[in-house]
């Protein structure tokens, strides 16, 4: 038996304690708590095994992850291993004295999110109050210490009008890179899905807006369209168990932060089994690897090793079964869920509120 | 015929931009450069010149020790690295 390529990027889910409570969060709907959280020794461990693997880089998220205190302390394993680290935080944590021990301990990047430009739709979608300010503040902070930084923005039917706006602010701000990414459809996205998808309208509004910013040059920008309007799946996470590992606050190892939806498998955890043996072997990431596993559409598709039968835990919140073709491509039996999709709904449901 | 022009010049010192670093991946055996949130391969002569960028050290001085080092004329190995180099330059990858 020949081994799986190796995974080349770690999403270290430090916690999912998080002082924001934003409506599209990427955690999972049952979020675990504190003292289920690993703890320094066993991160440390993680990252051990994981550079040992191939991993090239970790992204310390959440939550929060500087609600953390140990992640300074971890930032310097990464550093240690070689491995490239990657802050993702909403920067309200963060102050001049806490970001100066991360920059000595080598943290090599910060991404920063944003909900909004505006105070009012900030706080509309985060919940805490101030938070704007702290954000811009936290910005110019970073700018300061020679970080580089991308701005991370995530876009939705409430804000999507002011993606100029959001190329300005990062400008203003000197960031290298922007992320415009349109909400993703699962969990808590899926939940207020009627209340956040944008029209076709506004999409095509949005990417004009994007193409005519790249035009301008000077920022590098990483765009994420919503794939509810596209014909063809997104090849989601670069393939199930090819490039990608996340690891929860508890320590369950998962090929897509989304992935505990999945019935009817064991989620194993780095508390029992090597991230090695997880990756290589374990049931959950050679279940969707490769095209084995492929039903018609995908089996027979051209596109099959590309978009990779797009994403498992769409397929499986819309169509009831994970192995089904991801939905969102127009050959799929079930495009038409797809297709209904969006209401005008206004009211979100919040985590933790 | 005339030579292409590069950003970048053999009195130049470059070294890595903040966020970007050389580094070899063992599990794969390749060299790669690591930048924000991507890390791409680097084949060729390209890691062996890019281990010499220190911030200190000019260009010129580089492809001479280079031409030393692979027994190859000058000319072709200024060629490569300022071609490399100004490419990298206008990346932001480097910088002067």
């Amino acid at each position: 038996m020949t081994l799986p390529s190796p995974p080349m990027s770690l999403l270290a889910e430090l916690t999912h304690r998080c002082p924001l409570s934003c409506p599209y969060c990427s955690n999972p709907l049952e979020l675990e708590r504190k003292a289920a959280e690993l703890d320094t020794a066993t991160w440390t461990a993680v990252l051990e095994q994981a550079a040992e693997l191939g991993v090239l880089q970790v992204h310390f998220s959440g939550g929060e992850p500087m609600a953390r205190p140990d992640l300074v302390e971890l930032v310097s394993v990464a550093r240690r291993l070689n491995l490239y680290s990657n802050l993702i935080t909403s920067g309200v944590l963060l102050d001049e004295p806490k970001l100066e021990v991360l920059d000595r301990a080598g943290l090599d990047h910060i991404q920063l999110s944003f909900q909004d430009v505006t105070e009012a739709g900030a706080e509309r979608i985060g919940g805490l109050k101030g938070a704007q300010a702290r954000k811009v503040a936290a910005a110019r902070l970073i700018r300061a210490s020679g970080i580089p930084m991308t701005l991370n923005f995530v876009v939705h039917r409430e804000n999507v009008a002011r993606i100029p706006e959001m190329f300005a602010l990062a400008r203003e701000l000197g960031a290298g890179r922007v992320e415009i990414a349109h909400t993703q459809y699962y969990g808590w996205g899926l939940k207020n899905r009627d209340a956040l998808l944008p029209s076709r309208e506004q999409l095509e509004e949005s990417t004009r807006a994007v193409e005519a910013e790249r035009a301008k040059g000077g920022l590098s920008i990483d765009y994420v369209t919503p794939d509810y309007h596209a014909d063809r799946p997104k090849p989601c996470m670069g393939g199930w168990g090819q490039r990608f590992v996340n690891v929860t606050p508890s320590g369950r190892v998962l090929p897509c932060h989304a992935a505990e939806i999945i019935p009817d498998v064991s989620f194993p955890n780095v508390k029992d089994v090597t991230l090695s043996e997880i990756w290589n072997i374990s049931p959950l990431f050679n279940m969707f690897r490769g095209t084995d596993w492929m039903p018609e559409p995908c089996r027979s598709c051209e596109r099959k090793e590309r978009d990779w039968g797009g994403c498992r835990c769409q397929a499986l919140a819309l169509t009831g079964n994970a192995a089904n073709t991801d939905p969102v491509c127009s050959l799929s039996p079930f495009h038409n869920l797809v297709e209904q999709a969006g209401s005008q709904k206004t009211e979100f449901v919040y985590r933790g509120r | 015929m005339t030579d292409v022009q590069h950003v970048v010049v053999e009195g130049a010192a470059l070294s890595f931009a903040r966020g970007h670093r050389l580094q070899h991946d063992r599990v794969r055996d390749v060299w790669i450069v690591q930048a924000p949130e991507k890390a791409f391969v680097v084949e060729g002569a390209a890691p062996h010149i890019l281990r010499l960028l220190d911030g200190k050290r000019s260009v010129g001085d580089i492809i001479q020790q280079l031409a030393i080092e692979f027994s190859a004329p000058r000319e072709v190995i200024a060629k490569d690295v300022l071609a490399l180099l100004s490419e990298l330059t206008e990346k932001n990858v480097l910088h002067i």
